[in-house]
């Protein structure tokens, strides 16, 4: 069944971008929003929009009777969901279906699966996908404890079985550390979740974050090679590349496989990413999980490979097969994307949702600029801070960052205070250049100044 | 009679969480360091300081209202 009208259930830039696929497309569209929203740049460029609630996200983008209503209101025959809000939300997907409409994204019942971590894990094991040595399932006591430390190696995470962010979790680097630990971990596990069961888990000292862009149709699938997403602050990504650097031509082939593998052993549809623990010291990467829908730095995949995500996940959610094989992908160049938020880097990231007076993009081969912005628009506050994005593409790495640099100081959003201070900072930064970088380096960077003084400088 | 303003747009919280007791109630005295509610702004809380000593005598809005800077979000006598 093809797709004739698609209602987006979603806001921002995304909502921009997937209007923007789905007229390459011919397919009208649907954008809702909430009351905040309404002067919002994707309601002006839908064919149709639709109020679905107040300015809490609870009522509005994240309440499923009132997209539903408003997709039976409008004949939508499909809907995308972004990323963030009902996207990752297997009910949603059901409720879609049940509906008797399309929902652009995977199956509700992989969603489940690769929402829920153990049986993500288990799946990737099962498609031959490395992931982070661990203890085989619980331990109960510190003698299982030590036996498990020793099968993986020194260092190890102990973490609560039942766990999630972050409690319970202790890194031991020895077997008298652990001894020490194992009991305090547990008794934390047990307090907080009702649940003293540890898992015991290799710890990877300063990794890299690399994932797979992977494309499947529900029956076969491909993937659009790597990302490097380790410039990262309070777990939220900063900068984003791909390829990733420095990664040897079998790594690389191995990596990128692997998520392929993966994504076709659950008869994945539409766009997901794959995520991955690189150790720059091994060479040896590591499953960690899988995003079932579009993602923020999906552009810079794009721009290397050439390939429409967004416009190709809508094709598959309509019945089509994958237009692309996996021998027609190939990557030219590098690109870089950096989040432009609004916030002000030199205040701790305070959130700044200001009104736009003034507004200057930088143009030119090799840049793009995806955002929801225009002239004398309001930001409103009850939603994230993402603004838009700056991607740029160039033969090399070193000419990306070079053309980042240079399209960063041609970028003017007045009245409002972003995070372009910290961008033009990194890519003046030698580390960076380098490709010194893991996941643990931008938040001691931050800390010891250097955006302080680069700022004073400039 | 000094009204406490919202330093910032975004939704405002009598509560540190669903759960809790409010910060302040009618009655309670204040110091200017006190914290009387939270601005979410763009998922991140903000603390609001009263700024001024006295006795709380209530909010001028609601519980989880969305507020724009300068709203005056309690009265303290």
């Amino acid at each position: 069944m093809t797709i004739r009208k698609l209602l987006i259930a979603n806001r921002g830039e995304i909502a921009v971008r997937i209007i923007r696929a789905a007229q390459s497309l011919g397919i009208s569209t649907v954008q809702v929003h909430s009351e905040a929203d309404r002067d919002m740049l994707a309601v002006q460029m839908a064919d149709e929009a639709v109020c679905v609630g107040p300015a809490p996200a609870a009522q509005s983008y994240l309440s499923i009777p009132a997209i539903l209503q408003a997709a039976r209101d409008t004949g939508a025959d499909a809907i995308h969901p972004g990323y963030g809000f009902l996207s990752e939300n297997a009910g949603f997907a059901r409720a879609v279906v049940d509906a008797g409409l399309i929902f652009v994204g995977p199956d509700a019942n992989t969603i489940d699966r690769m929402g829920d971590k153990a049986a993500a894990r288990a799946t990737a094991i099962a498609a031959g996908v490395p992931v982070v040595p661990g203890s085989k399932g619980r331990v109960e006591d510190a003698a299982q404890a030590l036996t498990a430390a020793e099968e993986v190696g020194f260092p190890v995470l102990i973490k609560a079985a039942a766990g999630g962010g972050g409690r319970g979790i202790r890194i031991a680097h020895n077997a008298g550390e652990l001894a020490r630990l194992a009991p305090q971990a547990r008794s934390e596990a047990a307090a907080a979740f009702g649940d003293g069961g540890l898992y015991i888990e290799k710890l990877i000292t300063n990794p890299r974050h690399i994932e797979v862009q992977v494309l499947g149709d529900g029956t076969d699938a491909v993937h659009c090679y790597e990302r490097e997403c380790s410039l990262q602050r309070r777990r939220q990504k900063v900068w984003e590349e791909a390829g990733a650097f420095g990664l040897s031509t079998e790594t690389r082939e191995a990596l990128c496989k692997s998520a392929a593998d993966l994504a076709r052993s659950v008869g994945y549809r539409g766009a997901g990413t794959v995520e991955y623990l690189y150790d720059d010291q091994s060479g040896d990467f590591y499953f960690i999980e899988m995003n079932t829908r579009i993602q923020v730095e999906h552009p810079v995949t794009e721009m290397v490979t050439g390939v429409d995500l967004v416009a190709e996940m809508i094709r598959v959610a309509g019945g089509a097969p994958l237009s692309i094989t996996q021998d027609e992908i190939t990557v030219t160049g590098h690109a870089i994307e950096v989040r432009i938020n609004a916030e002000d880097p030199l205040r701790q990231f305070m959130p700044f949702p200001g009104k736009l007076t003034s507004m200057r993009v930088p143009e030119g081969t090799g840049i793009r600029f995806d955002h929801f912005l225009y002239e004398g628009y309001q930001i409103p506050p009850f939603y994230d801070s993402l603004l838009g994005k700056l991607i740029v593409h160039a033969p090399t790495r070193d000419q990306a960052i070079d053309l980042m640099a240079e399209a960063l100081g041609s970028l003017e959003l007045g009245g409002l205070r972003t995070t372009t201070p910290l961008h033009k900072a990194l890519a003046a930064d030698p580390d960076l250049r380098a490709g010194r970088i893991h996941t643990q380096w931008l938040e001691p960077w931050l800390e010891q100044g250097n955006l302080t003084a680069a700022a004073e400088e400039a | 009679m000094p009204d406490i303003q919202s330093p910032l747009p975004g939704t405002f919280y009598h509560a540190p969480s669903p759960d809790s007791e409010p910060f302040k109630k009618q009655g309670d005295q204040v110091s200017p360091e006190d914290t009387i509610g939270l601005i979410e702004v763009m998922k991140t809380f903000i603390e609001v300081k009263a700024e001024v000593s006295g006795t709380f005598e209530g909010f001028s809005v609601a519980d989880a209202t969305p507020v724009q800077a300068g709203d005056i979000l309690a009265k303290v006598g």
